[in-house]
């Protein structure tokens, strides 16, 4: 780094963070959502970004991932740019992200296509991923003919098929059922082990963003600050058990009060 | 046993108004509150159908109005989907262009005949255009619609993929239109028809459905232009239950 960006960005680089972001700035019609923010995300962690509704969650994770311009400020992902890092991301609206008009594996498949793999390599990583991902319904189907949680099995496996270095999910199960819910957190868990993908989650379930994160962002009112960058870091894989876990009980209880404190406030 | 029944009875259902109006028409024959040369017996349009495909002309009008029909659609198509992908696809340029396309789309084409006759004279080429130039805007309109509100989550997660516009636009717009493409079509298809049989009516034709209808009255024909009104009639039906067909076969997701 210069020294003229050390001088400009008084926080300094941290030398394992995977993304790296510095004075972002973000308004919509004329009223900030984001002045000045910086937060690092550590190299291979799964990080929850919890916040009140309409603080800029989805906004955050839409500019890191490229999906949505930022006014200002540096995004940067170890040193690399945005389209030297391969990154994925999983839509809360399954419906409305994958694509009826192709089979489930074609969806999968959409974009090793777009990389221009061979056919043979494209087989060879779906396949590598069938055998992580342990998946027992036919996906020769088209999605409107798979349940929600099987459609979002799917929109995650498309996600992964390009073994992302980043991977982005804005409230991932806030559209399925409880059961579903929870197989689906144990499901990308056991992704997150295998693979180490650096993840940042979204989810308006404090009780969530604390079992799957090793750090917990909280958000506060609009303009956006940090409430809170708390650490997690019970062994995984976690379970029912972790849930009970007095660490877990503590942080969750300190988490509940900081955003109380910072809602009201 | 019943269920054999109910289920033949469920099949036959749609029949049943059929049924009510031939008895309907039947029995107004038969009590001769109208004149019967105006309104023959049923059987009578029957026969004149039949003789009329059998061994008169009419089998041979049938097949002009669908050749004009087809032509006058293929030729809205060919031009109207792409056309109507590139508007939809650039607000801005939609937008300088959606006046004029509304006003002509609202403008009845039997209005523009004389104007086709002009520029086309009076043979197949001005019937046919005419049917087109209907045909293409409503087609377009469509596209053009089907293309703005194409789902902008899915066009997000293309391009989260690192889709090129290029790409975004064949693989993921193009389809996220086909089911508001296909509205246009059919619709396109249904007024291409009507305008033709129109045409075949007035502008000078020698064959054609409408030109068999327009002679069958003026000559007095009338079990030959109820034959004639009825082959029309399921030309039309026809044509749109292809339509249906094709479109659940192709936009398969559509609706769910
Ligand atoms: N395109 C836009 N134009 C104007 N304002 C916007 C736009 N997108 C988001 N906003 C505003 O920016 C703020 C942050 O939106 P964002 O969707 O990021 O919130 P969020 O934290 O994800 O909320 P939620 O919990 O409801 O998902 C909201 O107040 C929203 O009204
Ligand atoms: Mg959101």
């Amino acid at each position: 780094m210069t020294a003229a960006l050390r001088v400009a960005h008084p926080r300094p680089y941290a030398p394992d963070a995977e993304i790296t972001i510095r004075g972002l700035r973000k308004t919509f019609a004329g009223s900030p959502v984001y002045e000045g923010f910086d937060l690092d995300v550590p190299k291979g962690a799964v990080v929850s970004v919890f916040g009140p509704n309409g603080c800029g969650k989805s906004t955050l994770i839409n500019m890191v991932s490229g999906l949505m311009p930022h006014d200002g400020g540096q995004i940067l992902f170890s040193g690399k740019t945005i389209a030297q890092t391969r990154l994925a991301y999983v839509f809360q609206n399954y419906r409305e992200a994958l694509f009826p008009w192709l089979r489930a594996i074609e969806n999968i498949r959409y974009p090793l296509r777009l990389m221009g793999l061979p056919k043979h390599e494209q087989d060879r990583r779906i396949e590598r991923l069938l055998a992580t991902m342990e998946v027992r319904f036919d996906l020769s189907r088209y999605p409107y003919e798979l349940s929600g949680g099987q459609q979002q099995t799917v929109s995650i496996m498309r996600a992964l098929v390009v073994e992302p270095e980043v991977l982005f999910l804005d409230e991932p199960f806030s559209a399925l059922d409880y059961e579903m819910t929870l197989a689906m957190r144990d499901r990308l868990q056991r992704v997150f082990m295998e693979t180490g993908v650096t993840m940042m989650l979204v989810s308006h379930d404090l009780e969530e963003a604390i079992y799957m994160a090793d750090r917990i962002l909280l958000l506060t009112r609009r303009p956006t600050r940090i409430a809170a960058y708390l650490d997690f870091s019970a062994p995984r894989p976690r379970s029912a058990e972790t849930l009970t876990d007095p660490a877990f009980v503590a942080l969750k209880r300190e988490a509940l009060e900081i955003f109380q404190r910072e809602v009201r406030a | 046993m019943t269920a054999r029944l109910a289920r033949l009875g469920s099949a036959l259902t749609p029949l049943a108004g059929v049924v009510v109006l031939l008895a309907l028409w039947q029995l107004l024959h038969l009590s001769g509150a109208v004149d019967a040369l105006l309104l023959p017996a049923p059987e009578a349009m029957m026969r004149a159908l039949w003789n009329g495909f059998v061994t008169g002309p009419m089998a041979f009008d049938f097949l002009q109005t669908v050749w004009r029909t087809t032509l006058a659609f293929g030729i809205a198509a060919v031009i109207g989907i792409p056309t109507g992908i590139v508007l939809g696809a650039s607000p801005q340029l939609y937008r300088s262009v959606e006046f004029v396309v509304d006003f002509f789309r609202s403008t009845p084409a039997s209005a523009m005949f004389p104007l086709f006759l002009v520029l086309f004279g009076v043979g197949d080429e001005a019937k046919i255009y005419v049917a087109s130039f209907g045909a293409l805007l409503v087609i377009l309109f469509n596209v053009a619609y089907g293309v703005m509100n194409a789902r902008k989550t899915r066009i997000l997660a293309a391009r989260s993929m690192g889709a090129s516009p290029a790409r975004i636009m064949r693989d993921v717009i193009f389809w996220e239109s086909l089911p508001q493409t296909f509205i246009g079509l059919r619709n396109g298809v249904s007024l291409a028809l009507v305008i033709i049989i129109v045409a075949e009516m007035f502008i000078g034709s020698s064959d054609g459905l409408g030109h068999r209808l327009i002679e069958a009255q003026m000559l007095f024909r009338m079990p030959t232009m109820y034959a004639a009104i009825f082959a029309a009639g399921a030309l039309g039906y026809g044509l749109n239950w292809l339509f249906a067909l094709l479109e659940r076969r192709v936009v398969h997701w559509g609706g769910r």
